[in-house]
């Protein structure tokens, strides 16, 4: 391959020598821009003729050293940080950080606001999860679904900008509830919401989920078997696709969660085709705990009294949370300051990423696309 | 069968202005300039058309800014991509890279030539006007072949190699489709093949052939969506794998003939649909009297665009409904359904017309 036609291989990489038919194997780079890596992912692939031969991941392009950036920053402030890492289960992964301030410092959350951060919670995994489908469908060549996705989830993100001021990066909940109180008419505005999105889930299993065509496109595409998946740390619905029962809201309860009734949808071969189905099972699960959490939504104080300062007692202290893609969990180390002494994140996407060499071996380029969307990847959280 | 004219009355007044060999190339240049201008406000109209009925189907309101209902949001493309700069990447093969992108507008251009839009309202009506249209039409796959082969791109490439497989398959299929209007109507001249169906509604092909014709309409219109590489077979752009497919590297005028040749392509595909299968620019009769009169009093050319867009608005249905085929789904899809049931349509037609169960 001449370099002069702009071929050169990176430093590192080989091809295997021509075979007897003339045929050869050639690297294929896919992203860092490229529609279905949905930010700035780079997979350098290798292929022979469509089929893929092997997937190698490349990180790092967004990396923005957000865990180093926490240690210059108070507790409190650490907070909105998370929000630039899976942008969007933001309201979750403020959780985890303000349950572990509140682990170490012992602050208690009122009644009110327990149920306020479930609410929300519930409400964004169902924004996440429709903001996927959306794109499922459009790296499937559905373009609609997109826009069908979107339209639901706007509801909610109006919801949350009324809430919080916000759309994507809320911060909003702080160590012992929330930083506000929900508006007057957020019960009934969720309620209203949750009608319509029972309708529209409907419509999206006429329109994606029993079509032939992707059925033929997920079923039995990019499989992952339940010990490989354990053995990567896949977490949340890929793990749960692949029969891991693992959810950090049934198994490792945090806020009130193990004061409601919802099943945990599991999947049995692992395959896209699963890994869809949990996920729009997910979202009537949600709707499940939302409806609960409505009818015993009390009254009262959404935030307990504010301390003075945060000053968190040496030591180290752990909490995980279940965003939409898994297992989200903060560790923070603290030598008796107002600053962390050393914050690490562990963020599903990562994990969830590794697998992807495994799944997508020996299938085609378009299977790579469709194991890529049903992974629900978020970069900024893989780089951090 | 009722006799029609064949000239058009400006045909004869130019024949009986100018000595025979000069009014023989008045008139094709007479010709050449309604084609192209066809070409040039069917493909600005399509192209409004497509974003509209898409923004529609997906629930937004498409272009409204440009022009009422933003009908001039096509000009204001179209002179965007001309100002662009047509980049040349490196490594690429000159000719083959600049060539390709005028190939399928060629054949989309030439397929327009043997179309009947009206009674006496065609270029030329060739004897065998369905093997010259089955011909020219082949172009646009070599435009596309060429143009990935020659981007020098892996992603044009594995696209041009795609819809290499893709194209040739398909091409099976919708001939044996059009074969089977040929053998019914006992013509390869597209106006005999629209005159062959006069009559009631009930005359049109696709109802005439009992099960056959609906058949072959159907397959024709699979086939036919994958011939013009749009969605759900799309599978040679394939946005979302390939992100731009064969034309991933080209820019401005080069990428603007490839997507003019897309939309006049699907005109000219929904077009022979309609001549085939919907009695081309036939007004349509229900035996009532009246009725019928008054359709048969709209000219033939309006009923002909009416077909035609009815067509076209079932493509634009497809793609934005249907998620994409995987290469492999899309070929075995051919091979082991479609050709198969187009052949057996085919001896299911032969036998109807042999026996004659139906009058040809």
């Amino acid at each position: 391959m001449a370099t002069e036609q702009g071929y050169a291989l990176p430093p590192g990489f080989s091809l295997r020598e021509t075979r007897a038919d003339g045929s050869q194997e050639y690297f294929l780079n896919m992203g860092p821009q490229h529609p279905s890596t949905h930010g700035v992912l780079k997979l350098v692939v290798r292929l022979d003729g469509e089929t893929v031969i092997e997937v190698v991941p490349h990180l790092g392009f967004i990396h923005r050293a957000i865990e180093k950036m926490g240690e210059n920053e108070t507790f409190v402030q650490y907070i909105h940080l998370t929000d630039r890492m899976d942008y969007l289960s933001s309201h979750i992964n403020n959780l985890c950080v303000c349950l572990a301030i509140e682990k170490a410092m012992g602050i208690g959350v009122p009644e009110r606001g327990e149920y306020i951060r479930v609410m929300v919670s519930e409400l964004q995994r169902i924004q996440s999860h429709l903001l996927w489908w959306g794109a499922f469908g459009m790296d499937l060549g559905a373009v609609s679904a997109f826009l069908y996705g979107f339209k639901e989830r706007e509801k909610i993100t109006a919801l949350f900008e009324e809430l919080c001021g916000a759309r994507l990066t809320m911060n909003f909940f702080r160590p012992g509830g929330s930083n506000a109180d929900v508006p007057e008419n957020f019960l009934a505005r969720v309620k209203e919401i949750l009608e319509e999105l029972k309708f529209s889930l409907d419509e999206f299993e006429v329109l994606l989920t029993k079509n032939p065509i992707i059925r033929e496109r997920t079923l039995g595409v990019g499989a992952l078997s339940r010990e490989r998946a354990i053995n990567y740390g896949c977490s949340g619905p890929v793990g749960r696709a692949s029969g891991i029962d693992f959810d950090v809201r049934k198994h490792d309860p945090y806020s009130v969660y193990d004061r409601f009734q919802f099943d945990v949808p599991l999947g049995k071969n692992g395959d896209c085709y699963d890994r869809y189905m949990v996920r729009m099972q997910e979202m009537r699960e949600s709707i499940r705990i939302l409806a609960q959490a409505m009818a015993g939504f009390p009254e009262g104080q959404y935030r307990s009294k504010e301390k003075a300062s945060y000053k968190v007692p040496a030591g180290s202290y752990y909490a995980n949370v279940e965003t939409a893609r898994g297992l989200y969990a903060t560790y923070m180390v603290s030598d008796n300051s107002f600053k962390p002494y050393r914050i690490k994140s562990r963020s599903p996407n990562f994990s969830n990423l590794s697998a992807i060499n495994e799944m997508s071996r020996g299938g085609k380029i378009a299977d790579l696309v469709a194991i890529l969307s049903t992974l629900d990847l978020i970069i900024p959280d893989i780089d951090r | 069968m009722k006799a029609y004219a064949v000239n058009h009355p400006i045909g004869d007044i130019v024949r009986s202005l100018l000595p025979a060999p000069w009014a023989a190339i008045a008139n094709g240049a007479l010709a050449v300039a309604v084609i192209a201008g066809l070409v040039t406000v069917s493909a600005i109209f399509l192209i409004w058309l497509e974003r509209k009925v898409c923004a529609h189907f997906q629930a937004r309101l498409g272009p409204t800014r440009v022009g009422p209902f933003g009908l001039l949001q096509p000009i204001a493309d179209a002179i965007k991509l001309l100002m662009k700069e047509n980049l040349r990447p490196r490594g690429v093969d000159n000719l083959a890279y600049f060539m390709a992108p005028l190939l399928p507008i060629t054949g989309s251009f030439l397929v327009l030539a043997v179309m009947p839009f009206d009674h006496n309202l065609q270029v030329v009506d060739l004897q065998a006007g369905v093997v010259y249209v089955v011909a020219v039409s082949g172009l646009g796959i070599l435009g596309i072949l060429i143009g990935g082969w020659g981007s020098n791109n892996k992603y044009s490439l594995l696209g041009s190699m795609r819809s290499g497989a893709q194209l040739f398959s398909y091409e099976l299929s919708m001939v044996l489709c059009l074969l089977l209007i040929v053998m019914a109507s006992g013509s390869a001249s597209l106006r005999e093949i629209v005159l062959s169906q006069q009559g009631t509604v009930a005359d049109w092909w696709i109802f005439k052939l009992p099960v056959a014709g609906f058949l072959a309409f159907f397959l024709f219109m699979i086939s036919s969506t994958a011939e013009l590489n749009r969605g759900p077979l799309d599978l040679s752009e394939a946005e979302s794998e390939l992100t731009g497919g064969f034309h991933t590297e080209y820019t401005g005028i080069s990428f603007s003939m490839f997507f003019l040749a897309e939309f006049v392509n699907m005109f000219a595909s929904a077009g022979l649909g309609a001549t085939f299968f919907l009695g081309g620019f036939l007004a349509p009769q229900f035996g009532i009297g009246p009725v019928d009169y008054a359709l048969a009093a709209v000219p033939g050319v309006i009923w002909f665009f009416l077909k035609t867009y009815f067509l076209i608005f079932l493509y634009m249905w497809f793609r934005w409904t249907f998620p994409r085929l995987r290469i492999d789904h899309l070929l075995s899809l051919e091979w082991k359904f479609l050709l198969p049931v187009s052949m057996a349509n085919l001896l299911l037609a032969a036998t109807l017309v042999t026996f004659k169960l139906i009058i040809p």
